[in-house]
């Protein structure tokens, strides 16, 4: 029995991820099966080659595609139990090294964006909200409103733009690990941090400034004022912690958002990322793929709101979880 | 003696020229692929996603003399004859041939190899299956003699035997697992396997066996492969890749020309790829020839072709076959042609009396094309406007190519934009789009025209290319008299390479001249 009560909350909340996974497992298959075409036709067929019915039959069969749905289904959420994805049905290798050897880039770019972005966020949202309707002010909404209204990708074009341009070069096409080759990989993966973190930090810079002016009304922000802290303390030690909360939650949501959003932006860079991988699976029916993709995300969307709920007990004291 | 010294000078200065056009050994070919392959069997591929990366590591038995399309050389084979009834083919091969993990080549392996192809084990795709047909036997009198023995002659049969696709696979390997090629790359082409980085790169690595001496200049290549085009055409213009071997847009080219000038070559040439109309007889009103060919009729190719290649990388106006090939019909025969006419007038008006005729003037239909910008939508437009002319409306519809081939295959559509592409010139090969369609994988037009699948047989046995030739124009005549399927116009190949990149030769296929071993860098 499990009697601490945030331990108690912790263990509620993954096995509440079981059902939930459940749900996007049997919708994702759903979904799929009642999308047209047939993968099998589209890798025989791809450039006018002919091929018999018989060939197109044993593919099909080789595939699964000839079970019947509930065959197909058992088959799938059998293999998730054993923690088999199964095997792609585009290029036949299995599904968790085709999407292993994506997932560290797109990881990393989710991660540098998400820096990047609370990097500048946070302290530009703050200095928003203290220095209120001044010029400084005007400035920092004016960038973050362009970051919202600028597309990541099409800033990803620009950038690209300007530097094949300007410099007569464009960044590397392929990845290499940041612990083989450190330069060539952030010369690679800097710049569509860059384009994606600027829309990324103009959200959670309005977020910051709106929680910040929010918090700095209340009475314990009044309180701490007249016992005659500086304001610097009374803004960094008192109205930061509290506006943290909702920006804490953009912040993840967006974070989880770029595992495998960033579909544009990764071809603009072509970057061999989750995103670009799952237009291409979609596009030709290769169902294994998808779902497992689904089913990653969808696990790494849930995942983070957990950890952001958990942030919310460490951040403020008041919340206890039961 | 001053004649003696100028023309010794002169001598200095041939031989200097002629050293700095000698090819250079060494370096990497980075060129862009668009698309990747989805296994590694060539004889269950068929795009040029495949050809690129994976044709380095494979010889052939025979193949297109890169500098001299369309003749035919010996890749493996050293020499070979045809017996007089043209059904035997003997084929004396290369020796001291090795595959890339040091065992040797022999016939056995031609054998298993295109014993595959034609008759393929359980559970092997093979796509071309149905063109050696005609192979009645292939033997093996010695290791390196290999006979093949027909059926009945067929004219293209060295042909098709060149064709990029027939990688020689290790009969062992083949023995121990019919499937090896699938995921194993196992060749005796001039670049071993290095890496395939899914989604990223596909890397080769000069094989020093090869029995070419001397050959691969290159020291390795790097297919890297990028979806994007725009990111394509960056990557050519900042010089992070060489070259793409499938081809650009008019645009793109113009782009690149006037960012790079002079540091780069551009080569253009007819592409053996053709859009074609087909129409699902199936559905009225297209059951009836005379609708049929009032919609060919209403084509204005010769102008349509003129102003599409300024936007689309198609310009030639050609029947069944590619303008220019030596079977193709000329200008003057194509004219003569219901559709080809040059006076656009008088071929709508037939067209709209026609369609009187047929009780459908107004007609309304759907033209289902494939969501490709190049060029299927911009010849879709075009088509859906020539069809306007003459007082029809049409409706564009534009699928992913999943459901595109979805809906030709089921007969779900009206009218079909459709492609005509392949390796080389050979009406036993684009003719199959216009047979009947219990004859032909690729014809889904629904129909049965026994007039036309007689005179293609006539033509595969024909022995003289002026009897051939002759076949062909009845063939095409009935063809396009009947307009079951249409040809609208045929590409145009612009390839944009940077000029330090040297030995490849330009051809009207994509599949073509793909294996590198002449390609050398000079920097």
């Amino acid at each position: 029995m499990v009697y601490h009560p945030m331990l108690r909350y912790i263990v509620n909340r993954l096995l509440l991820m079981i059902p939930t996974l459940a749900g996007v497992a049997v919708l994702v298959f759903i979904l799929l099966r009642m999308m047209p075409g047939d993968i099998v036709e589209l890798k025989l067929l791809a450039e006018g080659g002919g091929v018999d019915a018989a060939t197109i039959a044993m593919e099909r069969a080789r595939l699964g595609l000839d079970k019947s749905l509930w065959g197909q289904f058992w088959d799938w959420m059998g293999g998730l139990l054993r923690g088999d994805l199964g095997i792609s049905m585009w290029t036949g290798r299995p599904v968790i090294d085709e999407i292993a050897s994506r997932l560290e880039l797109s990881l990393q770019v989710a991660l540098m964006a998400t820096v990047l972005a609370t990097l500048i966020a946070i302290p530009l949202g703050t200095i928003s909200a203290i220095f209120k309707d001044t010029w400084i002010d005007q400035t920092i909404r004016l960038f973050a409103i362009a970051g919202l209204a600028v597309p990541s990708f099409w800033l990803g074009m620009i950038i690209i733009l300007t530097l094949l341009l300007t410099f007569n070069w464009i960044p590397p096409l392929t990845y290499v690990p940041i612990y083989e080759d450190p330069w060539h990989n952030l010369s690679q993966l800097i710049w569509p941090a860059l384009a994606v973190g600027y829309r990324y930090s103009a959200v959670a810079t309005r977020m910051t400034r709106s929680t910040i002016l929010e918090v700095m009304q209340e009475d314990y922000i009044r309180t701490a004022r007249a016992k005659g802290i500086r304001e610097r303390i009374v803004v960094a030690r008192h109205a930061m912690r509290n506006a943290m909360l909702p920006v804490i939650t953009v912040i993840g949501l967006e974070f989880a958002f770029l595992i495998g959003g960033l579909v544009v932006t990764e071809q603009v860079f072509n970057l061999n990322g989750l995103g670009k991988l799952f237009v291409e699976t979609v596009t030709r029916g290769d169902f294994t793929m998808v779902q497992a993709l689904v089913m990653l995300i969808a696990g790494f969307f849930i995942f983070v709101n957990f950890v952001v709920d958990l942030l919310y007990a460490a951040f403020d004291p008041r919340v206890r979880y039961r | 003696m001053k004649v003696k010294v100028l023309l010794l000078i002169a001598a200095a200065l041939f031989a200097a020229a002629g050293a700095a056009h000698a090819q250079k050994r060494g370096g990497e070919l980075k060129f862009g692929v668009s698309a990747e392959p989805p296994n590694y069997d060539c004889h269950a591929n068929s795009s040029f996603a495949f050809v690129h990366p994976v044709r380095p590591h494979y010889s052939t038995l025979l193949e297109f003399d890169p500098a001299n399309y369309p003749k035919v050389r010996g890749d493996l084979a050293q020499s070979w004859t045809v017996s007089k009834d043209g059904l035997t083919y003997t084929f004396k091969l290369k020796q001291n041939v090795k595959f890339h993990d040091g065992s040797a080549f022999s016939s056995a392996d031609v054998k298993a190899s295109y014993d595959r192809i034609r008759n393929p084990p359980q559970g092997v795709v093979s796509l071309r299956k149905a063109a050696y047909a005609d192979i009645e036997s292939i033997d093996t009198p010695d290791a390196n003699t290999v006979v093949f023995k027909l059926k009945a002659p067929n004219a293209a049969m060295l042909s098709l035997l060149a064709s990029p696709w027939d990688c020689i696979y290790s009969a062992a390997k083949l023995k121990a697992d019919p499937k090896f090629p699938e995921k194993n790359i196992l060749g005796t082409g001039p670049f071993t396997f290095v890496e395939h980085a899914a989604g990223s790169h596909w890397v080769g690595k000069r094989f020093d066996g090869f029995y070419e001496k001397g050959k691969p200049y290159l020291d390795g290549y790097r297919a890297i492969f990028i979806r994007n085009t725009a990111a394509r055409v960056n990557a050519l213009q900042a010089g992070e890749v060489l070259a793409e071997f499938r081809g650009h847009s008019p645009a793109d080219r113009d782009k690149l020309v006037q960012a790079l000038g002079n540091k780069i070559e551009v080569h253009e040439m007819p592409w053996v790829c053709s859009l074609v109309v087909t129409f699902n007889t199936e559905k009225k009103p297209f059951d009836d020839a005379k609708v049929r060919r009032a919609l060919s009729l209403a084509i204005d190719r010769w102008g349509g072709a003129q102003a599409l290649s300024k936007i689309a990388l198609v310009r030639h106006v050609g029947g069944v076959l590619r303008p220019g090939y030596e079977l193709a019909a000329s200008n003057a025969e194509l004219e003569k042609y219901p559709g080809f006419s040059k006076d656009v007038k008088k071929s709508r008006a037939e067209a709209q009396k026609l369609l009187k005729e047929a009780g459908v003037a107004n007609l309304k239909f759907k033209l289902t094309n494939r969501n490709v910008p190049m060029p299927y939508t911009p010849v879709g437009v075009f088509l859906i406007d020539q069809w306007r002319q003459i007082g029809l409306t049409v409706e564009h519809e534009q699928l992913d190519t999943k459901l595109y081939q979805a809906a030709l295959r089921a007969g779900n559509y009206e009218a079909g934009l459709d492609f005509n592409c392949d390796f080389m010139d050979e009406p036993n090969l684009q003719l199959l789009k216009y047979i009947s369609a219990d004859k032909s994988t690729i014809n889904y037009g629904r129909y049965q025209d026994r007039t036309l699948d007689e005179l293609f047989e006539k033509q595969i046995r024909a022995t003289s290319t002026a009897e051939r030739k002759k076949l062909l124009r009845a063939f095409e005549d009935r063809a396009l008299e009947q307009a079951y399927t249409i040809p609208t116009v045929w590409w145009h190949r612009i390839i944009v390479t940077w000029k330090q990149l040297k030995g490849w030769h330009m051809s009207p296929s994509h599949y073509l001249n793909q294996d590198l071993t002449e390609v050398w860098l000079d920097q």
